[in-house]
């Protein structure tokens, strides 16, 4: 008698279908979405994109970070810096602007897991605005106030405009899909189950063995691979940068964290979920400027207050629903 | 002897980062909250001694009196109505709520009093200085505030190893059931902590709006100037926090001599310097 390892669930089996289905309808979104449809969903895929890996960060790793926009930030920077001054083509810049700041991220995790808990989070702060500060002063890139890619690199992507915006749009939906794609890899594997039990209770997963520092040190590193890729493909589709921009920390923390909150943090779907109603709430509320923001960090609040587990959470624990084949159940016989 | 001047100017400058430093380092102490707030309701702070002064026509030094007793009980009431529910084990709810808190500050104070920078108006004290001979002179506001940051640290040590309040804080900060167990009521305590953080929080940021033009954006700068001092001096030293602000500041000043655009960043490179060589700080007292 053999015992099996079952990931997956009726509810995640119709999940997988829905989300191939909804996959093969956005790679067509070219053909039957408008212009500004399109932007409208590439700028979705980039905050669930980030949503996720800062999901990863904080919710299964227990890093909360208030400074990921170091590596948008940075990522951003990279492109422009491989693109306006070594030559390089913009796409084929991202995947090195991303290798790239993974490898600056190393010595930064270094100096920053030296603060324990709380004041990682503010530490991690401090060093998004050393990237910031450093930024502008990058003469090159004409500092503080900021610069536009060319227009010879941006020709460069493709000759029509409207090709331009199909490819970073097919990029943008790769990328996300692409990094959902290996967070659930991620989660399935070995260290997936490790994750899962530092996110349930650290002190438990060392006892039983786990290295947790190391993992926390990989997931760090993979997370700034991944946000500084999503910074530069971000940044390419603006085709102007600033510091200011760049490393806002409301745009690329404090939106990303209210997402992650709201739709559920430490779930795989929560991002995805709290994506969806970000958008739905930004395009009622967007006309009230700085009350937006607050009704967000209201909602984000009562949220962590009265339903810690967001959105999905709720849902998952009513239904036991699943849309990925995460779970773990193990069952008696062969096949 | 500009040089000594820079230096001279870095020191006074700490002591407010002393004083940021100072209500943060309380309460992480307390009960091992990081107030991601912290430099918005400086801010804020700031604000309510605006609309005091435009109220009643009072020098703002004068307005401590309504600005200190009032940050203490938004303190209060927001420990005991919003924070209190946060602690626990995990580090998220603290977090997030507080971080969630600093937007809210901030897009509120933007709200009602728009982008505009504003500042405070000490009068003629403001340009008051003190010759030292040599050609080095300082000004009196800021030995003033300098003068105020020492006796406000000076004061919450006290509080904190002379006085009954004092014994309760250090007994939850040393272990929260057991304090329960004593008779002491946690929440109240923790109520009281916050209160007195915001009290200090108030002198700083009267101060703060009397230095310098503010605006709703700065909190998040401020509390990484005091996360920084507290880093530097080591976690859980009241004195230390002045020596972390001192260093802090006499950075930066070093730093806006050099070349304007290298002031901030020089204070934050003596920063990751200070985390690099002595992680635990200068003067290390709790592990957090």
């Amino acid at each position: 008698m053999t015992v099996r390892v079952e990931h997956s669930n009726p509810s995640s089996r119709v999940g997988v279908v829905i989300v191939a289905v909804a996959f093969v309808l956005l790679a067509a979104a070219p053909w039957w979405a408008e212009r500004a449809s399109l932007r409208l969903l590439a700028e979705i895929y980039a905050y669930v994109a980030l949503a996720s890996l800062w999901n990863l960060l904080a919710g299964y790793a227990g890093l909360v970070s208030v400074g990921q926009q170091a590596y948008v930030g940075l990522g951003a920077y990279l492109l422009f810096a491989l693109a306006m001054l070594a030559g390089i083509h913009p796409l084929v810049a991202i995947p090195i602007a991303g290798f790239t700041a993974a490898v600056i991220s190393i010595p930064v995790a270094a100096l920053m897991f030296r603060l324990r808990g709380h004041y990682f989070a503010i530490g991690s702060w401090v060093m998004a605005e050393v990237f910031r500060l450093l930024a502008s002063q990058v003469s090159a890139l004409d500092g503080g106030s900021g610069t536009s890619l060319p227009a010879a690199v941006v020709l460069s992507i493709a000759s029509s405009r409207q090709m331009r915006e199909f490819v970073i749009y097919w990029i943008a939906l790769a990328q996300a899909v692409a990094i959902l794609g290996a967070i659930v890899w991620l989660l399935r594997s070995r260290y997936g189950l490790a994750l899962t039990a530092i996110r349930d209770n650290e002190l438990g997963a060392r006892s039983n063995g786990i290295d947790v520092a190391r993992i926390k040190y990989v997931v760090y590193v993979a997370v700034a691979f991944g946000t500084a890729m999503v910074g530069a493909l971000i940044f390419l589709q603006k085709i102007r940068i600033s510091p200011d921009t760049a490393f806002s920390v409301n745009d690329w923390t404090a939106f990303v964290i209210f997402i992650t909150v709201i739709g559920g943090i430490g779930r795989i779907e929560g991002p995805i979920v709290g994506t969806v109603v970000f958008f739905l709430l930004r395009q009622t509320l967007a006309d009230l400027g700085a009350i937006y923001l607050l009704i967000l960090g209201a909602v984000a609040i009562v949220v962590m207050l009265k339903a810690p587990k967001g959105i999905w959470g709720l849902i998952a624990d009513r239904f036991g629903w699943q849309v990925f084949p995460l779970e773990r159940r193990l069952v008696m016989g062969d096949r | 002897m500009q040089w000594l001047n820079t230096i001279l100017q870095g020191i006074l400058l700490g002591g407010l980062y002393a004083m940021f430093a100072a209500g943060l380092s309380l309460i992480f102490g307390v009960m091992r909250l990081v107030n991601i707030a912290h430099g918005d309701l400086i801010v804020l702070a700031a604000y309510i001694a605006l609309v005091t002064v435009q109220a009643l026509g009072v020098n703002p030094l004068v307005a401590l009196i309504i600005v200190v007793p009032a940050m203490a009980g938004i303190g209060y009431a927001l420990q005991r109505g919003l924070l209190n529910r946060t602690l626990g084990d995990d580090l998220l709810p603290p977090l997030l709520v507080t971080f969630g808190l600093s937007v809210i500050i901030q897009n509120g104070l933007l709200e009602l009093f728009t982008a505009d920078s504003v500042k405070l108006n000490a009068g003629a004290i403001e340009i008051a200085s003190i010759q030292l001979g040599g050609g080095l002179a300082v000004g009196t506001l800021p030995l003033l505030q300098f003068g105020l940051a020492v006796a406000v640290i000076g004061g919450l040590q006290w509080l904190f190893y002379r006085t009954a309040l004092g014994r309760a804080f250090r007994a939850t900060s040393d272990d929260q059931s057991v304090a329960q167990l004593m008779g002491l009521n946690n929440a109240h305590i923790f109520g009281l902590a916050m209160a007195i953080s915001l009290a200090v929080v108030a002198v700083a940021g009267v101060l703060l709006a009397v230095r310098a033009n503010f605006d709703p954006s700065i909190g998040p700068a401020r509390l990484i100037f005091g996360f920084e001092a507290v880093i530097i001096g080591g976690l859980g030293s009241l004195w230390g926090t002045l020596v972390g602000g001192i260093i802090l500041g006499v950075a930066q000043a070093i730093g806006a001599q050099l070349d304007p655009g290298w002031n901030l960043l020089a204070g934050h490179l003596a920063f990751l310097l200070v985390l690099a060589l002595k992680p635990e700080g200068l003067f290390p007292k709790v592990q957090g």
